[in-house]
Parts: C-alpha cells; sequence; structure tokens
C-alpha cells in the first residue's frame, strides 16, 4: 500500500525535474494524491484519477500519471487533464485553472468500457485480471526518432520525443521483413 | 444502476452527476453542489459494473456529451462536461 506521502514525494521530484508545479490549493491536490494512491492499491498502478481506467495495464498505460498527455496540456493550458501539474505561470497565480479538453483519443478512451468478465461491485477492491477471456486488441509496433535514433515499442509514437524532443510526426515505424535466402541444413556430426 | 442521492433544498431541477470517485475536479462538482443546497444523484462510474459503465457510456453520448467526468446531466435535458460552474448556475437558474 503506497503512502499518500510517498505520492506526494514523487509528484514533487517529477515536477521538480520537468520545472513544472504542483496544484497550487493543498486540498485539492491533497485529493488528487489520495485519488493515485487509492488507484495505484486498486489497480496496482497509478492511473490518472480524474480519468475512467480499465484496470488493464495495457489498456491504461498512456494515462500511468504522469500521463503521455501531461507535457502537451502543460504546453498548451499550462496545467495538465487532471491539474496535478502546473506550470510556473500558473504556480504564480497568473493563469486560472479551469477544466481543459481530454486530449486522449476514443479509441483509447472506450477501453474502459469494453466487456469483460470479471464486475467489480462498490468499495471492493478492483482486481486487476490476469488472464482475460478478451484478449488484447493492441497492435504494438516499433518506432524510431527520425531525428535522434531513439527506439521504442509502443502503440503509437510518443508526443514527444524523450531524448531529444522532436514531435511525434517525426517518429517512423520500424518494418523488420524477414527473407531466408538459404535454406538452413543441420549438419550431421 | 445504483446511484446515491445527495439531500437539498432545492429540488427544482433533476440533477444527475457522472463522477469519478478519485477525480478532484468531480468533487469540486459534489461539494459545489451540496454548497448551493441541490438535490442531486451522482454515480461513481469507476465503481460501477462493467455493464453499467457501458449503460453510462450510451447515455452520455446520445445526450452528445463526451467521455469525461464529471458530466452533469439537468432535466434530462441540459449536459454538461467538466466543473464549468457558470455553465452549471445557468442550467439550474442560480
Amino acid at each position: 500500500m503506497i503512502l499518500l506521502k510517498e505520492a506526494r514525494q514523487r509528484a514533487e521530484n517529477d515536477a521538480r525535474m520537468h520545472g513544472y508545479y504542483l496544484h497550487p490549493d493543498p486540498e485539492f491536490l491533497r485529493n488528487l494524491l489520495e485519488g493515485l494512491t487509492r488507484n495505484e492499491d486498486r489497480y496496482g498502478y497509478p492511473s490518472c484519477p480524474c480519468r475512467l481506467a480499465s484496470g488493464k495495464f495495457e489498456f491504461d498505460r498512456d494515462i500511468l500519471c504522469p500521463c503521455e498527455y501531461r507535457d502537451a496540456d502543460l504546453e498548451e493550458f499550462g496545467f495538465c487533464y487532471c491539474a496535478l501539474y502546473v506550470r510556473k505561470d500558473v504556480h504564480e497565480g497568473k493563469t486560472s485553472i479551469v477544466p481543459i479538453p481530454e486530449r486522449r483519443p476514443m479509441k483509447k478512451q472506450t477501453r474502459a468500457y469494453a466487456k469483460v468478465v470479471e464486475t467489480s461491485t462498490e468499495m471492493q477492491p478492483h482486481v486487476p485480471s490476469t488472464e482475460s477471456e478478451q484478449p488484447s486488441n493492441i497492435e504494438m509496433k516499433m518506432w524510431y526518432c527520425r531525428q535522434c535514433g531513439y527506439m521504442c515499442f509502443r502503440e503509437d509514437p510518443p508526443h514527444v520525443c524523450p531524448i531529444c524532443k522532436a514531435k511525434a510526426e517525426i517518429f517512423a515505424e520500424i518494418i523488420i521483413t524477414t527473407q531466408v535466402l538459404t535454406p538452413i541444413r543441420r549438419v550431421k556430426e | 444502476m445504483k446511484s446515491n442521492k445527495v439531500p437539498g433544498r432545492n429540488r427544482k431541477h433533476r440533477v444527475l452527476l457522472y463522477a469519478i470517485s478519485t477525480c478532484g475536479w468531480c468533487k469540486r462538482t459534489k461539494d459545489f453542489l451540496k454548497d448551493n443546497d441541490i438535490e442531486f444523484k451522482y454515480v461513481d462510474v469507476d465503481l460501477c459494473s462493467e455493464e453499467d459503465r457501458e449503460e453510462i457510456k450510451k447515455d452520455i453520448l446520445k445526450r452528445g456529451g463526451r467521455l469525461s467526468y464529471p458530466t452533469i446531466i439537468v432535466d434530462d435535458d441540459v449536459i454538461i462536461n467538466g466543473f464549468h460552474d457558470d455553465m452549471i448556475k445557468e442550467a439550474l437558474g442560480i
């Protein structure tokens, strides 16, 4: 079980590393951090407190806090979707925090509604399924950054290259084709 | 689907809130309605069964809403995505 202070420490460290701040309202911030700890307890990972998680890691990986959309939201609006992370001008009160549109693609959002065999009842901890009857329909691909060469294995390319900050459009898919040129023969001893 | 009823003296409108139990914006919306003494029902979607989630999804989409929370439905007529207190006030006439 993760403690609130650990969640706070983790968020503070991440904010510092990226030059961000945490939500300026202490009570709102505590609610978000409590939400993260609750999600980590019930799902096994800290998914965004303000988004509906499926409880399946492969469906929720893009909304693990800090989510994939955070940096783009901070750049455009000054704060992320749940408003845990904010930009300096927001921290200083120069920009106010208001609800912002969801950047997560609809196809990923709807995965939290996909029909699965198990059901969770109210107030019972959600048990992450290990072997669902529904096979994962996510197609993972290999991508590389054409600017710096960074490679990753994901459903989509990242919004921004974590190494050189190139945008998603710079990424290209790596397609590996195999061709057997000569038949392989086992050499008898 | 099980909804939670929060009593209030202002019962002029039928208010339904779809929320997420861990969401700061959803909590703000609940507090706003309570502070304004509005009677409302809410459903924490993350605590719902998969079947209920599917029903909620259909309900929101058929009203032209988005799958984001909080989603507030006033009188089966107005749908508001996100905690926009000015829009909620207008819909409730407060």
